[in-house]
């Protein structure tokens, strides 16, 4: 026999496979969000298994093929597709190991400058007062900042690294989801159902996680991904301007540096990289868009208009074809 | 309008106030500047003396006021580099990174009015559509690889322009083409979207109604309406492109701005001459966001009474 508390684990966990099918269903009616979404799993793969994929190891040298231009071209080698750099590293495998460098710095910096705007919106917008003041000051004068001139300082100072670029980068990015949650939180809290959970004697901690925080995960989630595609590119303009990732480690802002000087007589070193960082940043630009789309009730009804009316329209023809 | 103007200058003194702590908490106590500057083999004497030079011998406190004095009379010391006031560098530098942001956001601003308004008549049409497709790559693809790829293109393969450097004035098109572009991308969607809701609104079916021209509905009312948010972005994109993009475009194309002068500056440990740039764009952009609430106020004259 089952217990009641499984029976309703089972149904919950039945319901959610059946939005997750829903949401799928969507995802691919929107093809420009499905063909994101399927780049981004497979730079999840890339990533992943970076050392199955790659034809060489990404530091391996080779003196002898030095600049060797890609397969296709006139003197390129199958044995280095995309061809070679100036010290005869395979500009495949490093294209395919540099995804690992800007997914571990995109996820760092989403998370934890996610959490702590999130938990000072969340702090600014439920007790309101003068917490709410310090921190919306705090905010109004950080925004003002000039971000990347500080990053510069920061960096000169303490020297780059990983560690450094993903610190620097959250310190400049939360304050977008402190606004956004708190904004939001305004709106929620004077809603019948957290007062009613206010007066069934919740305290604010269990108020704020439980009652108010589930109402913000779409509009927090898609602003995530959108940060994250703002972080692959801030992460790469760091690198190419040699403050960010430090060889010997691989980052495609890194290769395009090291390209640039060669970039008149080979210019693969600079493309392909260049390449990878555009085509993740739309991938992740285009779900993004697909996100913001469904989660905006005002275009879900527009996008169910214009469903029915297409159906409409396709009976109307049925009909006018019958004779 | 007077007390609002007041606490706008209020809170830029307290922006600036806030960036002249935070570079003297990192650089004075998160890092080492005599480690920073002066090289590994320095004798000890020759770090006493330096530390000396700079002051940093004396109390943190006293350090503190010393720096903020110097920093209220824009008085940053000798670059290490090169040996003169910092701040004649950066006001020697300042007009070329002025020019390309204005430059480059200014043409990103003129081009964005007509594309998103093309955009928003047919919303879900063919040119809506392939204009929300573009806008998304030019959004996507990094503005340091976009500056390469134009000197390939333009300069080496076609030799219409220029690679780098400033001799003529043909050497500024690529420099504020890469400085605009995804300006422009993020503008044109901010165009769209605004005209989009201002075109729904009654008032536009009162006027064509009335009997007004398609082109002064949508480019005289409609537009002046949608025109806030499109402003605030403009202003916003500035503020990017002198504190953070100037940086990038200015290494790309060897522009001798002050972006280009701060990597130089890292590149030769030279922290006086960063601290310099850094305060002084802080300043820049601060005139620009009261710069820009004036400018609300003569697009909606309702803020005035705010």
């Amino acid at each position: 026999m089952e217990s009641a508390s499984e029976k309703i684990w089972k149904t919950t966990w039945q319901e959610r496979l059946q939005k997750l099918r829903r949401l799928s269903l969507e995802l691919w009616r929107d093809k420009a969000g499905f063909t994101g979404m399927l780049l981004i799993f497979a730079l999840l793969f890339m990533a992943l298994a970076a050392p199955l994929l790659a034809p060489h190891h990404p530091a391996e040298q080779d003196l002898m093929a030095r600049l060797k231009p890609p397969a296709w071209s006139a003197g390129g080698s199958w044995n280095h597709i995309l061809g070679t750099d100036h010290l005869g590293r395979d500009v495949l495998s490093r294209v395919i190991y540099g995804s690992r460098v800007s997914l571990i710095v995109g996820v760092a910096v989403v998370l934890s400058a996610g959490l702590f705007g999130t938990v000072l919106g969340l702090i600014a917008g439920y007790f309101r007062g003068r917490a709410d003041s310090f921190i919306m000051r705090w905010i109004d004068t950080q925004v003002a900042f000039p971000g990347l001139l500080l990053a510069l300082i920061i960096l000169a100072v303490i020297g780059p690294s990983l560690i450094t670029v993903i610190l620097v980068l959250s310190l400049n990015g939360w304050m977008v989801y402190g606004r956004m949650t708190r904004s939001a939180v305004l709106s929620v809290r004077e809603t019948a159902y957290v007062e009613a959970a206010e007066v069934l004697g919740c305290n604010s901690r269990r108020v704020i996680f439980r009652h108010i925080l589930p109402n913000l995960t779409s509009p927090l989630l898609t602003l995530a991904i959108l940060e994250f595609a703002r972080i692959v590119l801030a992460e790469a303009a760091l690198s190419f301007l040699g403050l960010g990732i430090q060889p010997p480690a691989t980052s495609w802002g890194l290769d395009v540096a090291a390209g640039k000087d060669y970039m008149f007589r080979a210019w693969w070193l600079v493309t392909f990289p260049g390449i990878a960082i555009s085509i993740t940043v739309l991938a992740i630009n285009l779900v993004a868009s697909w996100m913001r789309l469904i989660s905006d009730p005002q275009e879900r009804e527009k996008q169910f208009a214009r469903q029915m009316a297409a159906r409409l329209r396709r009976s109307k023809a049925k009909e006018a074809a019958q004779p | 309008m007077g007390r609002y103007i007041l606490k706008r200058f209020w809170h830029g003194i307290i922006v600036i106030f806030g960036v002249t702590v935070f570079v003297f908490v990192i650089t004075r106590m998160v890092g080492d500047p005599v480690k920073v500057m002066l090289p590994l083999e320095a004798t000890i004497e020759q770090r006493a003396a330096f530390e000396k030079q700079l002051g940093l011998d004396r109390p943190i406190w006293v350090q503190f006021i010393d720096f903020m004095t110097d920093m209220a009379g824009l008085d940053f010391g000798n670059s290490l580099w090169q040996h003169r006031p910092a701040m004649t560098i950066v006001l020697e530098k300042l007009p070329y990174t002025l020019v390309l942001a204005f430059l480059g956001i200014g043409l990103a601003f003129a081009l964005s009015i007509p594309l998103g308004i093309i955009a928003s008549l047919r919303p879900g049409g063919i040119s809506d559509r392939s204009t929300v497709f573009i806008s998304l790559i030019g959004l996507s693809v990094p503005q340091f690889w976009l500056g390469l790829l134009l000197i390939v293109v333009f300069a080496v393969q076609l030799r219409w322009l220029p690679t780098s450097g400033i001799d003529t004035p043909a050497h500024i098109i690529l420099p504020a083409v890469t400085m605009a572009l995804p300006a422009l991308a993020r503008l044109v969607m901010i165009v769209r979207s605004a005209m989009i809701d201002e075109l729904n609104q009654q008032y536009v079916k009162t006027c064509t109604a009335k009997g007004l021209p398609f082109y002064r509905v949508v480019g005289v009312h409609a537009l002046r309406n949608a025109s806030l948010p499109v402003v605030t972005l403009c202003g916003w994109e500035l503020i990017r492109a002198v504190a953070g993009y100037s940086v990038v475009v200015e290494t790309v194309f060897a522009w001798p701005g002050l972006g280009l002068t701060a990597m130089q500056a890292i590149e030769r440990e030279d922290l006086i001459l960063l601290q310099a740039i850094v305060f002084s764009v802080a300043l820049i952009v601060v005139v620009i966001n009261i710069l820009m609430d004036f400018v609300y106020t003569l697009i909606d004259p309702r803020l005035k009474l705010a």
